[in-house]
């Protein structure tokens, strides 16, 4: 049974956790509250209540189980080998069931489940973004009013042309020694189109095919991740179909994004496993999916098309890359195999930088509560320039980057490579 | 008179974010780390941010007739922190403050919510350690350590907890606030009450400030591995290793079942026919270790034992790793896991390992045990299912006749965890009359009105009705 159709699909997960309190060590929300609901333990406690009908599902109780930063910390570290993560996804599918969404997270999450309508909204409020936003920099900006950001937080502006409208489908190399498709995920398109241009350089640099299928769009994780499973299945079957069509074609599928890779890799299946005709085929997806970073290191990697970086770097491993995809030592690997790199590894390279998609929306302070804690990190690791894998931990990490005016900035792993090809 | 006033006092008093009345939150404090017990909602919780808040609450509590039960992490493994007849939990983790490292008395004063580790992690810039050393370092507090007096894998050479507690502030039931002993390595200044209050449970007092000796961190270290074909070899090395004059500060054993479940589960390289492993560490001087480790190489050979030692940090890592996989490997096989902590003197750690044998075959169970030789705290974890109620009512016979054996070979029921409400009825057992009477009598002179943690190590109310 599938996590997405109730907590009953957990019962196992619950009654594997001891209750030893493990989790308090890890948890990055729980060292900021030291209250009890906000650790794993308490949430597990929580689900099994639910379950066996003392509590019932209430907005009051959702918020609950909002409260983490799906990290993947506690199940690293949970002796019991608790699969916290899938309680916690059931947990909140099982509140939106019963009590449906918050009205903000529906009109959000309706339209990033209908593509045209999404994309044709992100393209006007690119043109119309500074109406709503004063920009500091080129990459920055600072909302002028409270649209549902904190005033002092830094985004990135929208692309004015989103990248998939910027790059033909198909990208040929004579020769080629492999061939993948490229699912950009929406902070790409629309955010960091940039990172998109450097995953096509490196990737032609090594003599790699590129197909980027047009009629993609969200992956469905922020609403998976919400508990609004049932708005997120004909998004995950379209992606099924869309690539399971060109899978035969491509030797991988590759993201440049932690949560999209554990969309496709962990989330379809899961979801789809009982939907006639896709269960199968979600799996032969989910085969597929790969990290940019891991793809490159078992190409493998070619040193040699790069030149030394002028900036000493450190890495931060975005959770579901790292503990979901288990991508840790592949970027670490192929940064360090390049000449002249200087490596200054922070302290806790895996700790959340509290960013967690939508929950730094809803939890603004929290969310950068935890972030304090990764630039100090950053700070003591002596590095000029910070490389992590995924575009949200990279927005987050240049919006605390920028608030507490520290010199470092933070770039996707593929922007940085793409920025010391020794060939331009 | 009503639960809604106390409340209402304690917010005026505490300030809102220093009260949990939301009932989802309450259902978060209904119990702790331990198997097997009810849970139970306490019907506040609150935050104080210091002593006098602590002393607000316990006047509340007074007032109101409420109980009040302090927790730090929630990690114990005797239902101490369970809020078994509602009222008040007092979660001391907003006092968390290390106030001090002396490192010329050697000495650190703590609020009661520090984290062990981060005692530690502040030590060690001294180049001094905190030797307690439970499982639960890296969440447990100090407050709730010292209330449990808890043990760990150096208790052997360093100790337990109450043997590094100099000095407390304690609220007292009667909303008193009282300190013993203090920086000085002596003081005979009147009753040992810090040894009263270490290990009490939250039954007598509630501790509100600490002050620990720290030693210096040793020089050296030298971890080693040995396997032995059979139990009694094993048993006999850690004698053996004793009668050469070594005391090694680690000394850990792990039995047939779990060296077979730590090998399925991690992989680690550990030989699946041995009948038990000993982890030894000898750590001091340099000179002094080197030939301690020699004697330990001879003592385990002399046993019929083999034995490996870690040439770097890494196989040292990989030898620790193996220990530390034994909760965890065992953890899986079942989703129940029920950990007893009943000790024995050291010399009869063979007797005790064979019983528990014994005792889970004619139950029909599975026992792996592993736990802390050298000073006779073993672990006896039972693998079981809580949904099924026959292989419970096993365990808990099992349980019992562990307590049982581990009694009539002169130990104790419990080496590290606690009587809390788990053992609280086979106290009788190992206390006896007179010795219940007289437990009683403390936490009735005490605290009279049975406030603190009230059902936890002895009940008053029996004896009333």
């Amino acid at each position: 049974m599938s996590i997405f159709n109730g907590l009953a699909a957990v019962e196992e997960e619950i009654l594997k956790c001891m209750k030893c309190g493990n989790c308090q060590a890890v948890c990055p929300l729980y060292k900021e509250s030291r209250q009890e609901p906000a650790v794993a333990r308490g949430k597990i406690r929580l689900a099994a209540a639910v379950l066996d009908g003392r509590l019932k599902p209430a907005e009051t109780l959702a918020r609950r189980f909002d409260l983490c930063l799906t990290c993947l910390a506690c199940v690293a570290t949970c002796p019991s080998g608790v699969k916290v993560d899938r309680i916690i996804l059931a947990a909140r599918t099982a509140m939106v069931r019963e009590k449906g969404l918050p009205f903000i997270k529906k009109t959000a999450f309706t339209g990033l489940s209908r593509p045209h309508l999404f994309d044709l909204g992100i393209k006007t409020a690119a043109r119309l973004q500074g109406v709503f936003f004063k920009r500091l920099e080129q990459e920055k900006m600072q909302p002028r009013f409270p649209l549902g950001l904190e005033l002092r937080r830094i985004v990135p502006p929208l692309a004015s042309v989103p990248f998939r409208d910027r790059v033909a489908e198909t990208h040929k190399v004579e020769r080629p020694a492999a061939t993948v498709a490229f699912f950009t995920g929406c902070m790409t398109n629309y955010l960091y189109p940039e990172i998109g241009q450097a995953t096509l350089r490196v990737l032609k640099a090594h003599g790699v095919n590129v197909i980027i299928p047009r009629m993609q769009h969200c992956c469905g994780a922020p609403l998976l991740y919400n508990g609004a499973a049932d708005m997120a299945r004909e998004m995950a079957k379209s992606h099924v179909d869309l690539f399971g069509s060109i899978r035969a074609r491509a030797d991988a599928i590759i993201t440049v994004c932690g949560t999209c890779g554990e969309a496709f890799k962990h989330l379809y299946p899961e979801l789809l496993d009982t939907t006639p005709g896709y269960g199968k085929k979600a799996r032969e997806v989910a085969d597929r999916i790969m990290d940019i970073t891991r793809f490159l290191y078992r190409l493998p990697f070619n040193p040699n098309l790069f030149r030394a970086p002028e900036l000493s770097i450190t890495y931060h491993q975005p959770c579901h890359l790292g503990r979901g995809l288990g991508v840790v030592q592949e970027p670490l690997s192929i940064i360090r195999s390049i000449a002249g790199v200087i490596y200054q590894p922070l302290k806790e390279p895996g700790r959340c930088c509290g960013n967690a998609g939508s929950f730094s929306l809803t939890h603004y302070d929290l969310s950068y509560r935890v972030l304090a804690h990764k630039l100090r990190d950053i700070k003591s690791s002596g590095a000029q320039m910070v490389i992590t894998g995924c575009p949200a931990c990279r927005m987050h990490l240049n919006d605390g980057l920028t608030q507490e005016q520290m010199p470092q900035k933070a770039v996707h792993t593929i922007e940085f490579l793409a920025g010391i090809l020794a060939e331009r | 008179m009503s639960i809604a006033q106390a409340i209402e006092a304690l917010r005026r008093e505490l300030g809102d974010e220093n009260v949990i009345t939301a009932v989802e939150d309450l259902f978060c404090y209904s119990y702790d780390a331990t198997a097997d017990l009810p849970e139970q909602r306490p019907d506040v919780v609150v935050t104080p941010e210091n002593v006098d808040q602590v002393v607000k609450v316990v006047k509340i509590a007074r007032q109101f007739h409420l109980p009040v039960y302090p927790r730090g992490s929630g990690t114990n493994l005797s239902g101490g922190t369970v809020p078994v007849k509602g009222g008040i939990v007092l979660s001391t983790l907003k006092m968390n403050r290390i106030l001090e490292i002396d490192p010329s008395n050697l000495t650190a004063t703590v609020q009661p919510g520090v984290i062990i580790q981060d005692l530690n992690n502040a030590a060690v810039q001294y180049g001094l350690i905190y030797p307690p050393d439970p499982g639960t370092v890296a969440t447990a507090t100090m407050g709730g350590s010292v209330a449990e007096c808890s043990g760990g894998l150096r208790g052997l050479k360093y100790g337990v907890t109450r043997h590094y507690v100099m000095g407390l502030e304690v609220v007292l039931a009667s909303g008193e606030v009282v300190r013993y002993g203090g920086k000085t390595v002596k003081n005979v200044t009147g009753y040992d009450l810090v040894r009263l209050f270490t290990g009490s449970e939250g039954t007598l007092g509630i501790i509100t400030e600490i002050i620990v000796r720290l030693i210096p961190a040793p020089q050296a270290r030298e971890t080693m591995l040995a396997g032995f074909n059979d139990l009694a070899g094993a048993g006999n090395a850690v004698a053996g290793i004793i009668g050469a004059k070594v005391i090694p500060a680690t000394l850990e054993i792990m039995d047939r079942v779990t060296v077979e479940t730590v090998e399925n589960y991690a992989r680690v390289g550990l030989p699946t026919d041995a009948a038990a492993v000993l982890l030894i560490e000898v750590d001091g001087i340099p000179e002094v270790v080197k030939s301690e480790a020699e004697a330990v190489k001879r003592v385990v050979v002399q046993n019929g034992g083999w034995i490996k030692t870690a040439e770097n940090d890494e196989e040292r890592e990989k030898l620790w790793s193996a220990r530390r996989a034994a909760l965890p490997a065992l953890a899986r096989r079942k989703p129940t896991t029920i950990l007893e902590d009943a000790t024995v003197p050291r010399s009869k750690i063979t007797d005790m390992l064979l019983a528990l044998e014994d005792i889970g075959r004619r139950y029909n169970l599975v026992i792996g045990t592993f736990g802390h030789a050298g000073d006779g705290n073993l672990h006896p974890t039972i693998l079981a299912d809580a949904r099924d109620e026959e292989e419970m009512k096993r365990v808990r016979g099992a349980v019992e006749e562990i307590f049982r054996t581990a009694l009539n070979l002169g130990g104790t029921l419990s080496g590290e965890h606690g009587i809390g409400i788990a053992k609280k009825k086979f106290l009788p057992w190992e206390a006896g009359k007179a010795g219940m009477q007289v437990l009683k009598k403390i936490k009735q002179a005490l605290d009279p009105d049975n406030l603190l943690n009230p059902g936890k190590i002895v009940d008053l109310e029996e004896d009333r009705a």
